[in-house]
């Protein structure tokens, strides 16, 4: 039964999808917007599986004798927060209990156990963890947490903001590596393509046009950059997602058809 | 008789604005009475239609009219129109919406199916009052006949969809079934899959673990489905070879999906002692926080061998560029066309697009996955045959094919 439910449940609705895309009359209308909202109700439930065990890897990772003086360092810390709250601006309050309870962990772990890499991750995760279930509950104004002022709001826009910029910032240099490893004349494809890199990239800056402007209108290289990008890119594009749109529609019907089962744990 | 004549031609505004701090004088009156200016309503729209709105659920209504011919004509002065709707003839009726000049159609969306209505369009024009200042006129239309609103059980404008539905299912299908009667069926060879073999027994070799990214989405994602069944054949090379599998995830339900692969994969390797549900673990829903991770355990750990396969965005340079750096074998696949180019250029083999969803059939080597490898080309015979056959008729505009394959 543990794999013959989900095969049924997922037939019967896969089944109902395909139906209800050709009948607009009622229930079959509303029907993908009813199962859009199940599955994001599960999918909200679900990340407590995936936090918990976060957690409790990390806490494995740490070794259980850290809990008690974690969690006594913890309350110190915020203690000392509390008594002296007026003196500090609502919105670096949270920043500096962050800094001082992380500071204080680490130096009184430092010389309990070994501070490898994976240690001070999980040691991180866990006070993160804490600390940001704190500033939520306890100090960013109840529902409205989100709201602009709010503590949540401060880490949010100084802190997490930040770090993931910077790690899509990253993308400029990776950008820049992973082009100088491919656009290489190895062979006959890879000078069409380091041919093509060249024009559209010269075509994509005013040094291209400048370049070129000897040629007529419309015909210089940003415009040949232009054609490349519009039609054989294009073409190219256009004939993968047709491969996918296929491939979809074919694994689909395995899935719904029961033929596919690996990812319920099956052959 | 003249003048008469002249005052006659000269248009209103004109008329109106020189005698703005007066009233207008008659023309064929030659006394000093003066008579007090009418300002002249618009033009009311005509031909006012009302029809049930086609392929819905009910409750829809489309009402069309005639413009006003004060409407960017005549007068030039019309603004808007008032929709208005009644349940009866004679009214009383309620105002629906209102629309700017130029329009002639509107959805009245907010309709009882089965119930009688009828449409009233008014024509609203801003005319001068003989104090100079601005006021709002307007002309009420004919009403519309009756119409009600139902809904329709089938969709008239997917029919195309559906015949391509039926071919293509119908295709896969029927292979299906020929691979099941032991038909023998082609598959081209496919060099990233040639290698799994490959780059799991490098990983064993070398005594390091394989990571196995399964994208960024949840299990509604077809592309993750992909990949988990992936997974699954990797983790079962992995169990046969006695190599570590470690596998990342973004999200909860992926974590559960993949740990119920992975272990049943084990255990078909005779191998349930070697496997740890902390093999497949959570790291964080955040995009660049999931990124991050991943590329810390890869330059923490350096694997051997790291497989993406699933849904992947902006992320997945990052994830490739920081394996590149290791010296992992990297094998990717994802069917997102952006991200392609970046696998390609980082990863040592990239399964493009159609080939991740047949991967798990090509790795299978199992009879009906393989058929529904042949049913999706025939798919794809007619497509290529229907772009010729298009390209051709539009080139010479002999045909324009487009809307046959459009989807409403």
């Amino acid at each position: 039964m543990k794999r013959e439910v989900p095969l049924i449940l997922t037939g019967v609705v896969g089944v109902v999808f395909i139906i209800q895309f050709f009948i607009p009359h009622e229930p079959f209308h509303s029907l993908a917007d009813v199962f859009s909202d199940w599955f994001s109700i599960i999918e909200s439930c679900a990340i407590w599986l995936g936090a918990f065990n976060l957690i409790k890897l990390s806490m494995d990772r740490l070794g259980r004798r850290i809990l008690i003086p974690t969690v006594g360092v913890v309350s110190l810390a915020l203690l000392y927060g509390i008594i002296a709250a007026p003196g500090f601006l609502q919105g670096q309050l949270p920043l500096i209990l962050f800094l001082m309870a992380f500071l204080l962990l680490a130096a009184g772990q430092y010389s309990r156990s070994k501070m490898s890499d994976e240690w001070f991750l999980s040691f991180s995760t866990i006070v993160s963890f804490v600390l940001i279930l704190i500033v939520g509950f306890g100090f960013s104004a109840g529902r409205r947490f989100l709201e602009p002022g709010t503590s949540f709001d401060y880490l949010y826009v100084n802190v997490y903001s930040p770090l993931s910029s910077t790690m899509f910032a990253m993308l400029a240099f990776f950008v820049a590596s992973a082009s100088y490893r491919a656009f290489r004349a190895r062979n006959r494809e890879a000078t069409l393509l380091l041919l093509a890199a060249f024009f559209v990239m010269l075509g994509r800056v005013p040094l291209g046009d400048l370049m070129s402007s000897f040629m007529p209108e419309g015909a210089r290289l940003s415009n040949f950059a232009d054609w490349i990008m519009n039609f054989p890119n294009a073409a190219g594009q256009r004939a993968i997602m047709i491969g996918i749109a296929l491939g979809i529609v074919s694994t689909s019907l395995r899935v719904i058809l029961g033929i596919e089962r690996s990812h319920l744990g099956g052959d | 008789m003249v003048g008469s004549f002249v005052l006659a031609s000269l248009p209103y505004s004109l008329f109106a604005q020189v005698n703005a701090q007066s009233q207008i004088q008659s023309p064929t009156d030659a006394s000093s009475d003066l008579v007090p200016a009418q300002p002249m309503r618009p033009g009311p729209a005509t031909n006012v239609a009302a029809e049930d709105a086609r392929n819905d659920a009910g409750g829809a209504i489309i009402v069309s009219w005639e413009p006003s011919p004060d409407d960017g004509a005549g007068r030039n002065n019309l603004t808007a129109y008032t929709l208005l709707r009644s349940t009866s003839p004679l009214g009383p009726f309620d105002t629906v919406g209102t629309m700017t000049a130029g329009m002639t159609s509107f959805i009245d969306g907010d309709v009882i199916d089965g119930v009688d209505y009828f449409y009233i369009v008014d024509a609203v024009a801003m005319v001068p009052s003989p104090d100079g200042s601005l006021s709002s006129l307007s002309e009420r239309s004919e009403p519309s006949v009756a119409v009600q609103s139902h809904a329709q059980w089938f969709h008239k404008g997917r029919i195309n969809a559906l015949i391509a539905v039926i071919i293509l299912s119908g295709s896969i299908l029927y292979f299906i079934t020929q691979a099941k009667s032991g038909r023998e069926l082609f598959i081209r060879k496919i060099a990233g899959l040639e290698a799994v073999d490959e780059a799991v027994g490098r990983a064993t070799e070398m005594g390091r673990e394989i990571f196995f990214v399964p994208g960024i989405e949840d299990m509604n994602n077809v592309q993750t489905i992909a990949g988990v069944t992936i997974l699954g054949r990797v983790a079962k090379m992995a169990a046969t070879y006695d190599a570590k599998l470690d596998v990342p995830v973004r999200r909860s339900l992926v974590m559960v999906a993949g740990r119920e692969t992975v272990k049943e994969a084990y255990l078909d390797a005779g191998r349930p002692d070697a496997y740890h549900d902390d093999m497949v673990h959570y790291l964080t829903d955040d995009q660049f926080g999931y990124a991050a991770g991943v590329d810390g355990m890869v330059v923490r750990r350096k694997p051997a061998t790291i497989f993406y396969m699933g849904a992947f965005y902006a992320e997945s340079l990052i994830l490739a560029e920081t394996g590149n750096s290791i010296g992992a074998i990297q094998i990717a696949g994802t069917a997102q066309p952006a991200q392609l180019p970046f696998f390609v250029a980082a990863c040592d083999y990239t399964l493009i697009g159609e080939e991740l969803f047949a991967a798990s059939a090509y790795l299978s080597k199992e009879p009906r996955q393989l058929g529904s490898l042949k049913g999706q080309d025939v798919g794809k015979f007619f497509i290529l045959a229907f772009a010729i056959i298009g390209i051709l008729l539009a080139t010479f505009n002999l045909l324009d094919m487009s809307h046959w394959f459009t989807v409403n």
